[in-house]
């Protein structure tokens, strides 16, 4: 049987997933790709908890952060590509200008 | 029984997938693996009967968000690799290690769910499609338009900064361009 | 009625606002006629009332608004004129109207004329509010205002530098103001405290009711509060212990020492025992006690101006001992003589100040009385007033003193004090000797001045003019004993004489006997020259002269080591502890900034890096303090 938990724990996994390309990698790109899959292990949990307690919100909440999700890949594509002209790299360490 | 192996296969290969994403190091490969793991994740979607979700999973993201991604990779020179260090990949590893670990004692811990009360509960005769519209049009019609309106913005944002004068940049100029521009004119 | 009272408190008030305007401007005579014109007024006023009153029986009562509302303290903004208040008012607005017409002529030259002008008018509003007021809370509000108006004034010549004190006892004028009034304050302290107690045991300040319910209180307390009262009187009329200041706050210019430390501020003291004389007479062991301190102070400030050398000095030690009259008669319970010699006191005191200040005017400053001599022949209108005025001060019959001395010689005698009256009575004596051996080395003798090259003057006519009335008053103010008595005891307790007849003119016979050979001492000797030289080797001459070494005394018993403290508080405890605390903690905030600056690298990767050991710290924390286990 497959509870709850089993979900949840699968959105975890997935989260960390998430979390180590965004910690590993340097390509801004691949940056991005790790938030999407952030995104979509929160819309697993999300989705799982609503199924589990009969309640739609939690799908709605997954659809409106499906909806984020676009216009987030509409913006920073556009930024993306501006800095790839402007540096001709889309390395991450590129955009350091600040020195601490 | 078909649920739990449904689950566990999906489960396995959407790992797999954001794995390869993560990991790969050809930017291609990550973004094919990408668009796979999404697919397979549409799949829970239907497994925990929010249909239409899942439908849109597949729109969105492995129709729209990747379309994106591939056509914004053309302006890139996808061959050639991001030359990445780094630093060390213990740090990396025992962080998301670590969370992922928090994470699955935190949700492994029984919740208290008599606490919890559906809003708008589900109901057995009208299907999904029809609930989450129901609800998407009543309840949360005021963040519906909010979204329209902020993909309406962020299309317009994505269309400007990519395609007006592609051989120029009309956000970041340094200050001596700004000055070769200036006593140009002068 | 009400219209005279506001009008006598506040035109002083307009006065001093509209002097004020020109602060900080040249010479204007305008502000020294226009608070002049408004002084008259509030005098006028003060008479109308002092008439209204002798005649009717009417107390003039006038409440502005509610001052203070807190919880069950309520203070009013009240005044009131009664026998006692109006009295007060008339001797000060008279005194200080005609200190304000000679102050015309006596600061003519000053760079300050009208920042002086501002300051004694407001310096008189204050005594109004204190006089005036119908409860204790404004009673301590004019006490502050005056002791800050005697601060601007003493310090009024504050640029002056500070001397060594073998050249000028008081060091500097700014010196002597702050010692004026850091001992007005020790001694603040304890009228404070006597109205804390008051207010906590009766629950008003209004002398109306306080004095209603002190029959009720315990003879404890009521003797805690008359002792704490008298403290705060001890400070502001100059007694001992804390009367060094006095004598100190003659580097204020001599119209100051006239109006403020001769007729009015220091008989506040006075005139707050008299204002509460029902306290007092509850307690009669106080009362011996302030009648014990007031002879004392009597005779050992009298005995400090026999051998002073300083012109303003001298008169100054002779107030300190006047004072020490009065507050035998108020120890002693005749409340009414208290008030009356302080009366007198401040018509005659205050002409032999102004005198005084002619005799400085036309020396050039010069104080010191050994520089002087034979200026009766070029300043004559002057010695006349100033013998008329140290005739009163010796009570000589028929001045003003004469009266008012008398009787307190007599209520000492007469409450069987005899050793105060013995006191009383030597320091009498004393009184007339330094009065005249002013005026000997001061008005007649050998021209010592010539010799300095001193060119002497007589002062301006209307500064003159400005001191005949107070010499009128010095002669006959002795006259209105009888209806003065009839006039103040409606509110004052009476005094009742147990000795008569030939007791009585015994009495004055002995005292005038002391007076006249005071006097006549006094004239023999410095006729002729006076002391030989060999009188100031003697210790007792140098005891009196260095005024029982007391400033030496203080200053090396409290101020030296209050300096010490204060320099180990500064150089120990602020330094070492607090400064140190503080520079640590900067250290701490700025060196850890140094090494957290690392994490602002703007490197984007780092960023991340550390926003997850963020969520992670969160995760942990989130488990650490789950509701559920």
């Amino acid at each position: 049987m497959i509870t709850l938990t089993h979900y949840l724990v699968l959105a975890a996994i997935l989260f960390s997933i998430a979390l180590v390309g965004i910690l590993r990698r340097k390509n801004l790109l691949m940056l991005f790709f790790a938030t999407e899959i952030a995104l979509n292990a929160v819309n697993i949990a999300f989705s799982a908890i609503s199924k589990y307690y009969g309640d739609l919100t939690g799908q709605l909440f997954a659809f409106f952060i499906v909806a984020i999700a676009a216009s987030e890949v509409a913006v920073g594509l556009g930024l993306l590509i501006i800095w790839y002209k402007r540096r001709g790299t889309i390395d991450l360490d590129s955009l350091q200008s600040m020195n601490g | 029984m078909v649920e739990a192996v449904a689950f566990y296969l999906f489960a396995a290969l959407t790992i797999a997938m954001f794995a390869i994403t993560v990991m790969s190091k050809n930017v291609l490969y990550s973004m094919s693996s990408l668009a796979a793991g999404m697919i397979f994740i549409s799949a829970f979607f239907f497994l925990l009967d929010a249909d239409f979700l899942g439908v849109v999973q597949i729109i969105v993201y492995s129709g729209a968000v990747m379309a994106l991604y591939a056509f914004g990779m053309m302006f890139f020179d996808a061959t050639k690799d991001v030359k990445e260090k780094n630093p060390s990949k213990k740090i990396v590893f025992f962080l998301s290690g670590m969370i992922a670990l928090l994470l699955v004692i935190i949700l492994l811990s029984p919740i208290i769910s008599e606490k919890v009360k559906a809003l708008y509960p589900m109901s057995e005769e009208v299907g999904n499609a029809e609930a989450v519209g129901v609800v998407l049009f009543t309840k949360y019609l005021v963040p519906f338009e909010v979204a329209a309106i902020m993909l309406l913005v962020a299309m317009i944002a994505g269309i400007i900064l990519a395609s007006k004068r592609m051989d120029e940049s009309i956000t970041l100029k340094i200050d001596q361009e700004i000055e070769k521009e200036q006593k140009g004119e002068l | 009625m009400e219209k005279y009272l506001l009008i006598a408190l506040f035109s002083p008030l307009v006065g001093s606002l509209f002097a004020a305007l020109f602060g900080a401007k040249p010479k204007r005579l305008l502000t020294g006629i226009v608070t002049s014109a408004l002084l008259f007024v509030s005098l006028i006023s003060s008479l109308i009332l002092l008439v209204h009153i002798a005649s009717s029986d009417d107390i003039v009562r006038v409440k502005l608004f509610d001052w203070i509302t807190v919880g069950s303290l309520n203070i009013p903004f009240g005044f009131v004129a009664d026998q006692v208040s109006v009295i007060m008012m008339v001797t000060v607005t008279t005194v200080s109207a005609l200190v304000h017409v000679y102050s015309i002529g006596y600061m003519e030259h000053d760079k300050g004329f009208n920042r002086f002008f501002s300051y004694l008018s407001a310096f008189v509003f204050s005594m109004m509010v204190l006089v005036m007021s119908d409860n204790f809370a404004g009673l301590f509000i004019g006490w502050e205002g005056v002791g800050l108006c005697s601060w601007l004034l003493i310090g009024f010549w504050y640029h002056k530098k500070d001397e060594t004190r073998d050249i000028n006892p008081s060091i500097s004028p700014s010196w002597a103001a702050n010692e004026a009034f850091i001992m007005n304050r020790i001694a603040d302290l304890g009228m404070l405290l006597g109205l804390f107690l008051i207010y906590w045991h009766v629950g008003s300040l209004q002398y109306d009711v306080v004095f209603a319910h002190v029959d009720l209180l315990n003879i404890g307390l009521v003797t805690l509060i008359g002792i704490f009262l008298f403290i705060g009187a001890m400070g502001k009329s100059a007694q001992f212990p804390l009367h060094t200041w006095l004598a100190d706050a003659m580097e204020g210019p001599t119209p100051v020492s006239a109006l403020i430390h001769a007729a009015t501020m220091v008989t506040a003291g006075v005139y707050l025992v008299v204002r509460a004389f029902p306290i007092y007479s509850q307690i009669p062991d106080i009362g011996f006690f302030i009648a014990s301190l007031g002879a004392f102070v009597a005779v050992f400030a009298a005995s400090m101006a026999l051998v002073n050398t300083d012109l303003k000095r001298i008169i100054a030690y002779s107030t300190l001992s006047q004072l020490g009259y009065m507050f035998v008669a108020g120890g002693l319970g005749a409340y009414w003589i208290a008030l009356f010699h302080l009366m007198t006191h401040a018509f005659f005191k205050a002409l032999l100040f102004l005198g005084a200040g002619n005799v400085m005017h036309a020396m050039n400053d010069e104080l010191n009385i050994f520089k002087m001599g034979g200026l009766h022949k070029v300043m004559k209108y002057t010695a006349i007033l100033m013998i008329i005025a140290s005739l009163a001060l010796a009570g000589i019959y028929p001045f003003a003193g004469f009266f008012s001395k008398d009787k307190i010689l007599e209520v000492a005698f007469d409450s069987q004090h005899y050793i105060l009256w013995f006191m009383l009575w030597l320091g009498a004596g004393m009184t007339a000797f330094y009065s005249f051996r002013l005026i000997m080395l001061v008005f007649f003798g050998e021209e010592r001045y010539k010799k300095y090259g001193f060119h002497p003057h007589e002062a301006h006519w209307y500064m003159l003019l400005a001191m005949a009335p107070l010499a009128i008053l010095a002669i006959i103010a002795g006259f209105f004993e009888e209806s003065f008595e009839h006039f103040v005891t409606k509110i004052l307790p009476e005094y009742h004489f147990h000795v008569h007849g030939i007791v009585t003119v015994a009495l004055i016979g002995v005292t005038t006997l002391i007076a006249l050979s005071g006097i006549a001492f006094a004239i023999y000797k410095y006729s002729k020259g006076g002391f030989s030289e060999k009188w100031k080797e003697h210790p007792i001459y140098k005891l009196l002269y260095n005024q029982y070494y007391i400033p030496i005394i203080y200053e090396k018993v409290f101020t030296e080591p209050y300096k010490e403290l204060s320099k180990i508080a500064w150089k120990e405890l602020d330094l070492r502890v607090v400064d140190a605390t503080v520079d640590f903690i900067a250290n701490v905030v700025y060196k850890s900034g140094f090494a957290g600056r690392v994490v602002q690298s703007g490197n984007l990767s780092k960023m991340l890096r550390w926003m997850v050991i963020g969520l992670l710290v969160l995760i942990v924390l989130v488990i650490v303090y789950s509701p559920v286990r």
